[in-house]
């Protein structure tokens, strides 16, 4: 049995289903993600791993056994487990106070207890502020002061929703350094986030959790470049989703109409069948004329709109059907791509990823 | 207005000089309300959470009925233990009326439901990720309870100072259960009460400020204590 072990998992609230019928596996000393959009059921699952609620239905098994006991065994769990909520929360009390609190309440004292706490104020940055009322703090300084409090009573599970969802990019950077040091290989991290990047980034595996059901769980690679059905792919970025049939399957290449164009991916699809085409937008290469190469895909097509997004272009283009490509910026103003201009969108075949369209 | 400036003159010069039956009084004054206010403190404090943080049926009455209890008038209060405690009444065994200490019986009757629904309004405004916080970090019921309490603290002392205020400042129970024996049973009210009706406004005017003083020092102490 996993370390943690979900298990038909439902909660119901107002006859409203949050979660549905959730079944996840976390071993002991993974992280795992849980991305997904805002309302999908990640806080109300993290808050049921760390019993603060109850289930409606199903079982959740820790360390192999069940969690839903008495009041004292909850308690017992509950003290192997650390939740950082999404909203810093700190109580009203020095940032030391704070960061002993956990400590305290599991009966440590004294001498040993201080020099924790001071290593930890040390480790967050915040040795300076030990006296202050952590009310004071700024939102970035609460939630590093909140994690600081979590990591403390060296949780074997360390819960984190969006624990850098209110931050600015600067202490959201520094929230994320101290959760990938809190990953030491001993403890199990379970976090949530819509940020699929950070997901990416921190998690070695990722369940995607949209409308209250875990719709995939993988490799964040995966998860990333195989998403199975339309609703992960889109919130995994891949923004060219294309309806097609496959009309052709030789050797695993298949031919899929998009709308009269043919498209060539490699799949196990075969002919007849109604499938979803996924090109991620940066996998997509424009050029002014069309080019001889490898790449089994190009398309003739006019610009509908550029918008600049940071370093990249985001280009669109219409080839009969809607494409997004990611270009550098630089690019797009070297090439002189603007709105009107006609453009060839060449992409691998090996850079399609094909999905049941009903999935 | 002759009157309100001999009566602050008169007033200072009692204290200046620290009159022996005005300090009695003033003392008599502070320690029945200190001590009822404390009692009903250590009352308050734990009910108070036992009925924030169970849940039971009939919550909701319970708590109505004691925000309607706030309005109670101190005469009715005072009525109420004078049978209790009178000569036929059950607890007139114990031979208690007519003493200071059934008056802090009756400042403490007066005081608990202004304390306790305060009390239980201060636990309701802590935030519930409060809570969350302290269960996730391992607290028990009893811990999450004190934190709980400790975030609410401005409020619980806005209560208690509240509760205070109104003990010392209460005729009804001091004079129907207290009797205004001089030297025994006059505090600060009764006196004033019954200076007046003597004709004496001055000295009644001099036990007023003494009366106002004490809220303000007091006050400005409570005040000391949440700043920190």
């Amino acid at each position: 049995m996993a370390f943690i072990e979900i298990v038909n998992l439902g909660r119901t609230v107002g006859g409203r289903d949050i979660l549905k019928s959730i079944n996840l596996k976390v071993e002991r000393g993974e992280v795992f993600a849980l991305i997904g959009p805002t309302g999908a059921g990640k806080t109300t699952l993290l808050r049921l791993i760390d019993i603060l609620d109850a289930p409606t239905s199903g079982k959740i098994y820790f360390d192999g056994a069940d969690t839903a006991t008495s009041t004292q065994e909850r308690l017992k769990v509950r003290r192997r487990m650390a939740f950082v909520l999404q909203k810093p929360v700190v109580f009203n009390a020095t940032v030391y106070e704070n960061i002993a609190c956990g400590l305290k309440w599991r009966g440590l004292g004294g001498y040993e207890l201080r020099r924790k706490v001071d290593n930890l104020l040390d480790m967050v940055g915040l040795a300076e502020y030990r006296r202050r009322n952590a009310r004071t703090l700024s939102g970035g300084e609460a939630q590093r002061v909140a994690i600081a409090r979590a990591i403390a009573v060296a949780p074997e599970v360390l819960l984190l929703d969006e624990p850098t969802a209110n931050l600015d990019p600067v202490s959201a950077s520094r929230v994320q350094e101290l959760i990938a040091r809190a990953g030491d290989g001993k403890t199990t991290i379970v976090m949530s986030t819509h940020d699929m990047a950070q997901g990416q980034r921190l998690a070695g595996r990722i369940g995607v959790l949209v409308g209250g059901e875990l719709l995939q769980v993988g490799s964040s690679k995966d998860i990333f470049t195989l998403p199975r059905s339309r609703e992960v792919a889109e919130f995994v970025g891949v923004e060219n989703i294309l309806n097609g049939v496959v009309v052709m399957n030789e050797e695993r290449v298949v031919t899929i109409d998009v709308g009269g164009k043919m498209v060539e991916a490699i799949s196990d699809y075969g002919k007849g069948e109604v499938v979803l085409t996924c090109v991620r937008p940066e996998d997509i290469t424009l050029s002014l004329a069309r080019v001889s190469s490898s790449a089994r895909n190009s398309f003739a097509g006019e610009i509908v709109r550029v918008v600049a997004v940071g370093p990249l272009a985001r280009v669109e283009i219409d080839c009969g059907f809607a494409l997004v490509s990611l270009v550098t910026k630089r690019s797009a103003e070297e090439m002189g791509l603007a709105k009107g201009r006609q453009v060839y969108a060449t992409f691998k075949a090996t850079g399609v990823h094909v999905i049941t369209k009903d999935a | 207005m002759s009157e309100l400036w001999n009566g602050l003159v008169r007033a200072v010069q009692l204290i200046v000089s620290l009159d022996l039956e005005v300090m009695a009084i003033t003392g008599r004054s502070l320690q029945i309300s200190v001590v009822a206010t404390v009692l009903a403190s250590a009352v308050c404090l734990p009910l108070a959470s036992v009925i924030h943080f169970q849940h039971f049926t009939g919550k909701r009455f319970v708590i109505s009925l004691i925000q309607t209890l706030y309005s109670l008038p101190t005469v009715v209060i005072g009525l109420l233990v004078f049978v209790l405690f009178s000569r036929t009444g059950p607890l007139g065994g114990l031979d208690l009326l007519f003493t200071p200490t059934v008056m802090v019986v009756g400042q403490v009757v007066l005081i608990i439901p202004v304390l306790l629904g305060l009390t239980i309004t201060a636990f309701s405004g802590v935030n519930r990720a409060i809570i969350d916080t302290a269960q996730s970090l391992g607290a028990s019921g009893f811990q999450t309870a004190v934190a709980v309490i400790k975030e609410a603290r401005f409020a619980a002392v806005a209560a208690v100072t509240l509760g205070f205020g109104r003990a010392i400042s209460e005729v009804g129970v001091a004079i129907m259960v207290g009797g205004n024996i001089r030297g025994f049973t006059r505090v600060l009210t009764t006196a004033i009460s019954l200076e007046t009706s003597k004709g004496d406004v001055e000295l009644s005017l001099a036990l007023g400020i003494i009366l106002v003083a004490i809220a303000l020092i007091i006050n400005l102490a409570l005040n000391r204590i949440q700043q920190r």
